[in-house]
């Protein structure tokens, strides 16, 4: 039976008419549902926002004063005739897959996620439905992570032979998730822990949500890197090398990302290392993940598109490429990757 | 194997200098024989013959990895370098290998004797054991290249250092045409041998470009001044009644330049010339353009009518050797004396011309002379202390370089292309055009002189703004105006505009300007006109 379909992709982004509400729209709408708090899904400008109690606070801390309302994970609501619930993604803390249910019809938009667990996110859960938006941020065979246990043996490792050293380790990440999942990963036997400020007001955000994390001391103006011994510094990528960064006198910089897997990009990032850490799903995860939720219809959006879709079609399922407003996390930006 | 890709871990993991060198010297000091005089081979651009074709490598891997070939071959791209590819998509293995460097390196030379069902299960079979760094290091000595951020330069100082030999001997030592089968590290590195290989070059000095006028390089009178060529820089050996020409690149040009086999007969033994090969016009009895060169470059053989119309001479503007002596520490001017001893008297028939030294007072007097440069089918002037050695490598301070301005246009960009290695995922290779009425005619593409900000911002716009793909090829909307640079500009029939550039770059984004105010068709001829 041919009928509209629950989610259509729109110009302001992907449109539920049953319920009358966007899902991460990049346009200002009247009711957006809000996957995760990064920058290139939690917009500003809508008059009201849905989101995870643990997606919240960092939203209203990089959004404002915006009118939101929390949900659990696993509650069910009614919007218009729309079953909505909110589903661990796995990503960050606090993230979501969206079900929409309409006459029994299931449609997950997942967000972004990742299958592993990392300790501090809620754990991803694969859902049944019909339909399934995926992301394909690292939807190429070459990209295929490591255990995170394994990641963080390497990163100790560099950590101790630098302090052995008498040199401070840099480490670049993203202040939202990634950063906390490094700081999770770190053995504080090592040496002191220090932050840059962008990393550490996100900190603050997960602490008082309940997140355990290991004691950070925020590297502000005052603090005088020679009382801080064999530290590794936590930083944005952006503040490797810069003037702040130099204070702290003989140092080696590292950069953690799933791009890392491609020596050409670590290269280009001039860094002395690349630790290959990622909250998107490899491409095991992902085809693992869109197999798990038995849909047969395949929207693919942000990232290797193309390539992931000629894949998907040439193995079975129906699959289609959702354009979007932002290229996602690409190469060139790079945010939470 | 294991010790070579922990090498190759520990320099490719660091920025630093020092950690590299550092690195190399453990492996040097550590390492088996066979397996330093490798990794010199390997790391001064020398690797065991190809045995295996690229087409198949994609095609095993791609089946192993499970696969479509399709979509290897769109990993490819992205990742931009194939060893790593292929190392990337195969399923991941833990074991590991005791077999040395050497040893890898002697099975593989072995395949080339296989048959293609046994080079496949060597392949598969390594595939399958080596993990990690081993396995891409397996896959580099396949495919070859190790571009790894080791110059030369630092691998002579670690060698240096886990030796004790000096820098410059060592750079000596490594020049010429020795391949790690032929000879020893006890050859190559340690034993004192003054009959060494008759071929072997001298290091080559290099200068640095001068930046700014030469005020500050003091008096006038201290200085020696001569054109810079447009040529092939080039040694000339002659040593027991056999020559040798060589390139700066360390490459054997002897079999390209047939006519300089006459300098056996004009030159005594025992004598090494520094200089420039350049296309000599006989009839005017001076130097034809670049372009006239470029017929000659990468020709192994020269068909007897390309001799006739294009010969070639050594410009020679220094003297290495002289009577089977190593001249490098006398002074230039000495050398330079002997040098004119040496060319005295040589016939026109001889492949070999003195380069003039241009006279001079002050630096003005130089100026003017360097403005005369392209009439005299040079680049600029060469700056050289009269008292300086002749040291090995880029040194800074005795020897100078100072080119002529380039010539600039304005162009636009319509064609982007993503770039390899280092670059892949960011378009760096990009096809430039000029207005001729309302149409842009392409004429030049362009792939250097853009910082990395540059580029990864050009990268996103070339996202949003493609018109069309033609394979890796976009074509962009017109809209970016680059200031284009080059050093020389030559009627080309092959090429739509009419006209062809010599070492083009990107010398400035030119964000301030509006597209219809790029230069013109017009313009590129008028150049062509004065300059071509």
């Amino acid at each position: 039976m041919a009928h509209t379909p629950i989610l259509t992709f729109t110009e302001k982004g992907i449109y539920c008419a049953a319920g009358d509400f966007y899902i991460d729209p990049w346009r200002p709408v009247q009711r957006a549902l809000i996957t995760h708090g990064h920058a290139d899904h939690a917009r500003p400008g809508h008059a009201s926002y849905l989101a995870t109690h643990t997606a919240l606070p960092v939203m209203r801390h990089r959004l404002g004063d915006i009118s939101a309302e929390g949900i659990g994970f696993g509650e069910t609501r009614m919007i218009g005739d729309a079953k909505v619930s909110f589903h661990p993604a796995g990503h960050v803390p606090g993230s979501a897959q969206i079900r929409i249910e309409v006459d029994g019809e299931i449609w997950v938009a997942s967000g972004d996620y990742k299958t592993e667990g990392d300790g501090l996110s809620e754990t991803f859960e694969p859902l049944r439905c019909h339909h399934f938006i995926t992301e394909s941020t690292f939807g190429l065979p070459v990209f295929r992570w490591q255990p995170q246990a394994t990641v963080a043996s390497e990163i100790n490792a560099w950590w101790a032979r630098c302090a052995a050293n008498g040199k401070t380790a840099f480490l670049g990440a993203y202040a939202l998730g990634k950063a906390q999942r490094l700081l999770s990963m770190l053995d504080p036997e090592t040496g002191p822990i220090l932050t840059h400020g962008a990393v550490e007001a996100t900190n603050r955000i997960l602490r008082e949500q309940g997140l355990n994390l290991p004691q950070t001391v925020q590297a502000t103006a005052d603090v005088k890197p020679k009382d801080y011994p064999g530290a590794i510094v936590l930083a944005p990528p952006s503040a490797l090398g810069s003037a702040w960064a130099r204070k702290f006198g003989a140092q080696e910089s590292a950069f953690a990302s799933g791009w890392m897997q491609l020596r050409g990009v670590r290269r280009r990032r001039a860094g002395d290392r690349g630790f290959v850490i990622s909250d998107h799903a490899d491409w095991a995860g992902l085809i693992d993940t869109i197999t798990q939720t038995g849909a047969e219809n395949i929207y693919v959006t942000h990232g290797y598109t193309d390539i992931f879709t000629r894949y998907m079609n040439e193995n079975g399922w129906n699959a289609q490429v959702v354009p979007t407003e932002f290229e996602g996390e690409t190469l060139d930006q790079e945010p939470g990757a | 194997m294991k010790e070579f890709a922990a090498l190759f871990s520990a320099i490719d993991q660091s920025t630093k200098t020092t950690v590299k060198v550092d690195a190399l010297v453990r492996y040097f000091e550590q390492a088996p024989k066979d397996d330093r005089l490798w990794t010199i081979a390997l790391f001064s651009g020398r690797r065991p013959k190809r045995a295996v074709t690229t087409t198949r490598l994609r095609e095993w891997g791609a089946e192993m990895a499970g696969i479509p070939l399709w979509l290897f071959e769109e990993c490819y791209p992205i990742v931009g370098d194939l060893a790593e590819t292929i190392a990337l998509v195969l399923p991941p293995v833990t074991t590991t290998d005791d077999r040395s460097l050497s040893t890898w390196i002697t099975d593989l030379r072995g395949l080339s004797e296989a048959d293609e069902t046994a080079r496949r299960e060597f392949v598969l079979n390594a595939w399958s054991t080596l993990g990690g760094t081993e396995r891409f290091v397996f896959n580099k000595l396949i495919t070859g290249g190790f571009r790894m951020g080791v110059s030369q330069k630092l691998m002579t100082r670690a060698l240096a250092r886990a030796t004790g030999r000096s820098e410059a001997e060592l750079a000596h030592r490594l020049m010429g045409g020795w391949q790690p089968d032929t000879t020893s590290w006890e050859t190559l590195i340690e034993i004192d041998d003054p009959g060494a290989d008759a071929s072997r070059p001298y290091p080559f000095y290099l200068a640095y470009a001068l930046e700014g006028t030469p005020e500050d390089l003091g008096e006038t009178s201290d200085w020696r001044a001569e054109w810079k060529w447009d040529g092939i820089r080039g040694q000339l050996i002659v040593r027991d009644g056999q020559h040798f020409v060589w390139s700066r690149g360390e490459e054997l040009m002897t079999d390209r330049f047939p006519e300089l086999a006459r300098a056996r007969d004009f030159l005594p033994d025992g004598t090494v010339m520094d200089g420039e090969l350049l296309v000599w016009k006989p009839a005017s009895d001076s130097p034809a353009s670049f372009n006239a060169l470029q017929k000659r470059i990468g020709r192994k053989t020269v068909p007897k009518k390309l001799l006739t119309e294009a010969p070639v001479v050594l410009h020679a503007y220094d003297l290495l050797e002289w009577q089977g002596e190593d001249l490098r520490d006398t002074p230039f001017a000495e050398r330079r004396r002997l040098l004119e001893t040496a060319c005295a008297g040589l016939p026109p028939e001889a492949p070999v011309r003195l380069s003039p030294q241009l006279s001079f007072d002050t630096w003005e007097e130089l100026a003017d002379l360097r403005a005369e440069a392209r009439a005299e089918q040079a680049e600029g002037v060469m700056l050289k202390r009269g008292d300086s050695a002749y040291l090995v490598g880029r040194k800074k301070g005795d020897w100078w370089k100072w080119k002529l301005d380039p010539l600039t246009i304005d162009a636009v960009m319509i064609y982007a292309q993503s770039g390899h290695g280092r670059r892949a995922n960011l378009f760096t290779d990009f096809t430039f055009a000029v207005w001729n009425g309302n149409d842009l005619v392409p004429f030049t593409k362009a792939y250097s002189g853009l910082t990395d900000a540059e580029f990864r911002e050009i990268t996103a716009w070339v996202r949003k703004n493609t018109l069309q793909r033609f394979g890796p090829v976009r074509q962009v909307t017109p809209h970016h105006v680059f200031e284009i640079a080059f050093e020389g500009i030559q009627e080309s029939p092959r090429h739509k505009s009419g006209v062809a550039l010599r070492f083009p770059r990107m010398s400035r984004w030119r964000q301030d300007k509006p597209l219809q105010e790029a230069n013109t068709l017009d313009d590129l001829k008028d150049m062509l006109r004065i300059y071509g």
